[in-house]
């Protein structure tokens, strides 16, 4: 597959790229690959917190999107249904490695799993550097404690820079239920980083949107 | 009370105000809400601390065997091939196989139909080719076999004429 790369292209709309691969153009594919490729994988690493599992979710779901290409129809936006693919394909994932972990623990003699199924043991750590991957383990897994749905909705709303309609459609709910979704979801964050949040500085109103687009002041 | 309810009332606003996307009747609600209730302003203030600390979560950058790994697999997937190409969606194929072999059955039905219905006809057909014959009063009069028929024909009238004896009598 080769690829040009010019203004012209980079600016073609994914749904002009995705009617291109359609009828058989495979540099138009590989455009859109490059262009969702590192949102797909952060995505997905935030939902299953393993990056080999993350990137091979994520080959998936471009696999999926080539599979499909010449039944696609323009009806939605096309990152709605890229993220759908991904977000089904995240939780199934999830439930399986449940269900396996689940039979690996049922199996196994309760005094051998039992330390594994704990959060590491906060020490006082004095570097910095183990400090801060405490912080990030800690947001982790309180993001990932989170109901399946508000997670969803928070990893898309706070990181993927989706709007409302977008995320409802992926969510396949109401807008209402969404911005109802997202309040609960954020109000247990504030609780869960209570510590985090106490200690943190006071943005700047431009820098507190979820999605990095602050609310004029 | 009064203030419970606009606190509930602006919750599902608070996130829309604090990422921009609040219209600006949501936001001068939540402004105007706020101003009198130090509980929310705090929660917003909280709200803005919560989304600094959020982008603390670390994201990662796809390998560089990523783009390689999926052209590989893409080149590993079979060609399409011709049943692809003619039959682009598998469902509406099944579908109008279906509509097809439904209207053949139904088909049969109607045949069926038909040739009872061609058979009827034909008979209307014969009267109809007789019908200068049957009303032709001469020949009629001069033809034999209906002679030789019973005079059912007469009771009727007789019957009719007993009950306006009646409707008479009455």
């Amino acid at each position: 597959m080769s690829v040009r790369y010019d203004v012209a292209i980079m600016a073609r709309s994914d749904v002009q790229l995705m009617l291109e691969a359609k009828a058989g153009d495979d540099a138009s594919f590989e455009l859109l690959l490059q262009r969702y490729r590192t949102p797909l994988v952060s995505f997905l690493y935030r939902m299953v917190r393993d990056s080999a599992t993350a990137e091979d979710l994520s080959q998936e779901v471009f696999i999926r999107v080539y599979r499909a290409r010449a039944k696609y129809a323009p009806s939605a936006k096309f990152t709605t249904w890229l993220f759908r693919i991904a977000t089904n394909l995240a939780l199934n994932r999830i439930r399986d490695t449940r269900h396996r972990l689940l039979e690996i623990s049922l199996d196994a003699p309760a005094e051998e799993h039992e330390p594994s199924m704990e959060l590491p043991a906060r020490e006082m750590r004095v570097d910095q550097l183990m400090l801060e991957r405490d912080r990030a383990a800690m947001i982790r897994n309180a993001v990932e404690s989170l109901p399946e749905k508000q997670r969803i909705a928070v990893l898309l709303h706070k990181y993927e820079d989706m709007d409302y309609v977008e995320i409802a459609k992926v969510l396949e709910c109401s807008e209402a239920a969404l911005k109802s979704l997202l309040f609960r979801a954020y109000e247990t964050l504030r609780v869960q980083l209570a510590p985090l949040v106490a200690g943190a500085a006071s943005p700047a109103p431009a820098e507190t949107a979820g999605t990095g687009k602050g609310r004029p002041s | 009370m009064n203030y419970k309810t606009n606190c509930e009332r602006i919750s599902s606003e608070l996130i829309p105000y604090l990422d921009g996307r609040a219209n600006a009747a949501e936001q001068s609600a939540v402004e105007s809400h706020a101003a009198v209730c130090p509980a929310c302003r705090e929660r917003i203030e909280e709200f803005r601390k919560l989304f600094g600390v959020l982008n603390e979560m670390p994201a990662i950058e796809p390998s560089g065997a990523f783009d390689a790994r999926v052209r590989e697999r893409i080149s590993a997937e079979p060609p399409r091939s011709l049943f692809d190409w003619l039959v682009p969606a598998p469902r509406l194929a099944f579908a109008l196989a279906i509509l097809l072999a439904l209207s053949v059955w139904m088909g049969k039905f109607t045949t069926a139909e038909n040739s009872v219905a061609t058979a009827q006809s034909e008979q209307d057909f014969h009267v109809i080719k007789d019908l200068g014959v049957l009303e032709n009063y001469d020949v009629l009069k001069g033809f034999d076999a209906l002679s030789e028929l019973p005079v059912a024909t007469q009771e009727p009238d007789q019957t009719q004429q007993d009950q306006q004896q009646k409707d008479g009598q009455i």
